[in-house]
């Protein structure tokens, strides 16, 4: 059993995910806006929640069968052989797990020296997801990185030898990198023979140091123009080189696609465990305190830190609007009519019209998707198709 | 009639007319602790939200002094000056006044001409000190202001805490002692003064009145004069914290009346009601028929609410005779309605009550006053211009007037130079400069009543830090060299951007507009230029840079719920925008243009 990845697929499989998040980081990287902390005091602690919140949790898939297990961050790389085995092992003793779960770990090129490597390659890790963002010196300091260059390109040498399904994340609209030394990331990581690639336009979140600094004026602010270029140019050299961008950010080759993050994008159900993780049900969201110390102590009393949110029926439109079309899959006029009803259905292409006029959507048969064209403008896009 | 007294407070925002009145009335024993709430005599959530006092109330009160019952009727006053005729008949009831000063702020304009005008109408006036609780009060000197103002004695001025209940009884005291009783002969025809109405779903228009002579009786034939309608009064009666029905009101009381009018137009206050059979001949002087000064579009945003925008305003209309609307067309909105307000404050309620109480989301367009247009062929006769649309070809144009008023302003001495500099560039002439006290001075302007909608109350309050009152009249049209400054988008007009303005700020004014306008109007996914233009002539412009990236790269699990709200909440947003050709105008653009130095 696993989740059904070809493009034109509508079939729904009951496989569920986990995803653990792992809230430490060796150091902060200026643009960076999730939840972690650069002190592993409370690392030990930390894991045994995660073990004690999974075990808490073991009755919420059902009969549901786990296709991924995905260790998120912050920086699962910190995380020694051991204490991943410790976390593995309480996933398999509480849930039923597919035959070949798709295994993934988030991993720091800094934390992957050779024998880290062939240590994971040893465990039931199968898929590395490295977080190289550039092969180039002067991005990796602007953006805070804690690698450099060489580490980034060294540690893809030896990560090929030992893994076959490995993400490379990189970014792009970098203040200061030139159409050129984008060329040369893109062509970089296709040397190396990646089967996945995460990209994601370099983003100013409030409140992140990046943001400060920029405001400053210590460091160029990010331009519009230069990342549509960039985006373009990966679309381009990606599709050229035998990949599907199978969702906005994300490129695969057949067979490579993210299970974990596809499951999101399809709406399957998942269980996030660990401090701000989130979790999906098919009828609600719920999310954990954002908050280390907070989280494992409402563990370690037996109740879930979380709060929770009820999804309306209009919520789910919504969500099927905003994530359908970001992906290959794109959102089924069928779908909308069978589960929301002939309104929904009605609505959607009325205001599809303007967008499918200006090609900015179109139709493939039964379903609308993006062009390629209205990629960079989704957001927007979605937000119009929306009912409120 | 010996022992009824009716006052009304005048008093500047905020300097504690309602909290006196909530003390008023508990020391009174007219509310039962179950009624009490802040604010009492603010009825509509509008006021209580921000304050202030948009309606006239009235309030009858029983008071035991010295082993006699009195009846107290206070009537509350709204205290902006887009009011001040409301409040001017609402005096024109009462025989005296309390005159609320806040110990820590001292007199304010609005309160001096107020004053003036309870003094015109010879009301007693009770001189309150107010907030003497306050650490920053300052007694002596307020009270020095007061007494130079009043040329009374420091012992009348009545020091007291609306917070604290403090002097509470002395100004009880004073109203019975110092107000005099109504005089008026109860034999004479019917002749009472409308100061106010309010409209109720289910029974109609209550029209709140002073009788001046004679009574009025349930059941009897009366005579509205002004209007020349006649009516029963199927209902008439005191107004306790709820409505007592009684068989009459008799001479010198306050009350309601009610005779099944179903609209406030019918209702205009200042009207004399008399009997039907048996008119009185004495008409109450003082009857005007109130004019709107400002005047706006209303819009639906959506096309399609045209006539439930109607209906609401219709609606609006029932319970506020002041509003006045005609239908007209827009190139760039489609159908709406030409509204006119007392004023600037009186427009932003109305806006806000058709969001609040019919749900409507409107546009209001740039706000104008009505100018008068003289024709080549036609010199002598005025065509009114309510709308800048309406001009006349400029070539045709003998000559435009527009209408001017008389402001005055009271400030700290610090703020002088400053807020002479503002009314000089707003296009006043200062008349006079007077100090009250050595910080407090008095200026006289006049000037074009359409400079005050132009961003002149903020502006006003940030060149003074917040220490000055303004209040105005008007006075008359004066010619002045208009031009109307028009505004495109995407090459297109949209008249409900343009403007009457004085030739002399166009080019200022049309490149702040276009300056504003790219701020306040979202990117798209094209160029859209903004200009500026008299006529054919461009004068200014701006371009709104085409939006290339509207997309968040990340949208894993945990991101999916609070990007589905941000899209959200975007979308609302879309709602709120009105589609001008291809170009979509966020609705507080076409107001915000007024704020244009924010
Ligand atoms: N300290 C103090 N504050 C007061 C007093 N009377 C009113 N206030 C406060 O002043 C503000 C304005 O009062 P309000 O009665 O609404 O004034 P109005 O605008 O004249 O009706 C409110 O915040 C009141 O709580 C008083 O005697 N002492
Ligand atoms: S390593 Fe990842 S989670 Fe940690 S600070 Fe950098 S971007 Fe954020
Ligand atoms: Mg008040």
């Amino acid at each position: 059993m696993s989740l059904n990845l070809e493009p034109h697929s509508t079939t729904t499989i009951d496989g569920v995910g986990i995803y653990i998040h792992i809230p430490f980081c060796k150091q902060a990287c200026f643009y960076c806006d999730f939840h972690f902390s650069t002190s592993l005091k409370k690392k030990d602690e930390l894991i045994d929640a995660l073990i004690l919140e999974l075990e808490l949790r073991k009755t919420e898939f059902e009969t549901n069968t786990v296709a991924t297990i995905y260790f998120g961050g912050g920086t699962p790389s910190v995380l020694s052989l051991d204490e991943i085995n410790r976390i593995l092992n309480a996933v398999f003793t509480n849930y039923a797990v597919t035959e070949n779960p798709e295994i993934t770990l988030e991993a720091n090129p800094d934390d992957l020296s050779e024998s880290k490597i062939i240590e994971l390659s040893k465990s039931k890790i199968n898929r590395l997801s490295i977080g190289v963002q550039s092969f180039f010196e002067a991005d990796l300091k602007l953006m805070n990185r804690a690698h450099n260059a060489d580490e980034a390109k060294r540690c893809l040498t030896l990560a090929t030898q030992y893994f076959d399904n490995i993400s490379v994340d990189l970014i792009y609209g970098i203040p200061g990198a030139s159409h050129k030394q984008w060329q040369d990331n893109i062509q970089t990581v296709l040397d190396f023979n990646i089967p996945h690639i995460s990209s994601y336009a370099l983003t100013v979140e409030p409140k992140t140091a990046l943001d400060a600094l920029i405001k400053k004026g210590k460091i160029e602010n990010v331009n519009e123009a230069q990342a549509e270029v960039q985006f373009h140019m990966l679309i381009e050299q990606l599709t050229a080189h035998g990949f599907q961008h199978y969702e906005l950010s994300n490129f695969g080759k057949s067979g490579y696609f993210s299970v974990n993050n596809s499951a999101y994008w399809q709406g399957k159900k998942y269980i996030g465990i660990g401090p701000s993780a989130h979790s999906f049900t098919g009828e609600s969201r719920s999310w954990n305190i954002a908050n280390n110390s907070k989280y494992i102590k409402a563990i370690q009393s037996k109740t879930l830190p979380s709060e929770i949110e009820n999804l309306s029926d209009n919520d789910k439109y919504n969500e099927y609007i905003m994530t359908g079309l970001r992906t290959i899959w794109g959102v089924s006029l069928q779908t909308i009519e069978t589960q929301f009803g002939s309104d929904f259905k009605a609505y959607l292409l009325a205001q599809s019209d303007k967008y499918l006029k200006e090609e900015l959507l179109y139709l493939d048969g039964d379903t609308l998707k993006i062009s390629n064209k209205g990629k960079f403008l989704s957001d927007g896009i979605a937000s119009h198709l929306f009912k409120i | 009639m010996k022992n009824i007294r009716n006052f009304c407070i005048i008093a500047h925002i905020d300097h504690g007319k309602s909290t006196l009145a909530d003390r008023l009335l508990d020391y009174t024993g007219s509310v039962t602790e179950r009624e009490k709430q802040n604010q009492l005599l603010d009825s509509m959530d509008l006021e209580r939200e921000r304050g202030i006092t948009i309606k006239s109330h009235a309030i009858q009160m029983d008071y035991t002094y010295k082993g006699e019952q009195y009846i107290l009727n206070l009537i509350d006053t709204p205290g902006h000056v887009d009011f001040s005729y409301e409040v001017s008949r609402s005096i024109a009831a009462c025989e005296g006044a309390l005159l609320i000063v806040d110990a820590a702020q001292s007199i304010q304009a609005q309160t001096i001409s107020n004053l003036y005008l309870a003094l015109e109408n010879d009301l007693e006036i009770i001189p309150v000190l107010n907030k003497v609780d306050l650490p920053s009060a300052n007694p002596e000197e307020v009270t020095d202001d007061i007494v130079e103002l009043l040329g009374c004695d420091p012992e009348d001025v009545i020091h007291a805490s609306g917070k604290t209940g403090f002097g509470v009884d002395k100004i009880l005291e004073a109203v019975i002692e110092r107000i005099p009783a109504p005089k008026g002969n109860p034999d004479e025809p019917l002749q009472a003064l409308i100061f106010d109405s309010v409209y109720n779903t289910f029974r109609g228009i209550e029209t709140y009145f002073r009788v001046f002579n004679g009574e009025i009786k349930k059941g009897q034939k009366i005579k509205f004069v002004a209007t020349d309608k006649e009516y029963y009064a199927d209902e008439v009666g005191t107004l306790k914290l709820t409505q007592i029905a009684k068989k009459s009101v008799k001479t010198g009381d306050v009350g309601y009346l009610i005779t099944g009018i179903k609209t406030a137009k019918e209702v205009k206050v200042g009207d004399t009601i008399t009997d039907f059979d048996n008119p009185t001949t004495n008409i109450i002087e003082g009857f005007e028929d109130v004019k709107p000064m400002v005047f706006a579009g209303i819009y639906p945003v959506d096309t399609e609410d045209y006539e439930e925008l109607r209906n609401s305003m219709e609606k609006l209309q029932l319970n506020d005779a002041s509003l006045v609307f005609a239908p007209e067309s827009s190139a760039a909105l489609g159908f709406g309605f030409r509204c006119g307000f007392l004023g600037m404050l009186h427009m932003e309620i109305i806006q806000e009550r058709l969001e609040r109480e019919f749900d409507m989301t409107v546009i209001t367009t740039v706000p104008n006053v009505s100018y008068h247009a003289y024709t080549n062929k036609n010199p002598d006769e005025a065509f009114i211009v309510n709308n800048p649309s309406d001009l006349p070809d400029p070539s045709t144009v003998n000559r435009v007037e527009e209408p001017y008023i008389k402001a005055t302003i009271i400030t700290k001495s610090d703020f002088v130079g400053n807020v002479m500099s503002l009314c000089i560039e707003k296009r006043g002439m200062v008349l006079n400069q007077t100090y009250l006290t050595p910080e407090r001075v008095e200026l006289t302007f006049d000037m074009p009543l359409a400079e005050i909608v132009f961003d002149f109350y903020d502006r006003l309050k940030t060149v003074s830090k917040g220490y000055a009152s303004f209040d105005y009249h008007p006075i008359g049209m004066k010619t002045s060299k208009l031009v109307r400054l028009d505004i495109l988008l995407n090459a297109q007009p949209v008249d409900a951007l343009s403007a009457l303005i004085h030739a002399d700020n166009a080019q200022n004014i049309g490149k702040k507009m276009c300056e504003k306008l790219k701020e306040l109007i979202p990117r798209q996914q094209f160029d859209i230029p903004i200009q500026a233009a008299i006529g054919a002539k461009i004068i200014s412009r701006e371009t709104i840079k085409a939006l290339r990236k509207d997309v968040t790269a990340k949208c894993y699990g945990g991101d999916i719920s609070r990007k589905r709200k941000l899209l959200e909440k975007q979308k609302k947003g879309k709602k709120r925008m009105r589609q001008v050709g291809n170009v979509e105008i966020p609705q507080q653009a076409f107001m915000a243009v007024l704020k244009l130095n924010d």
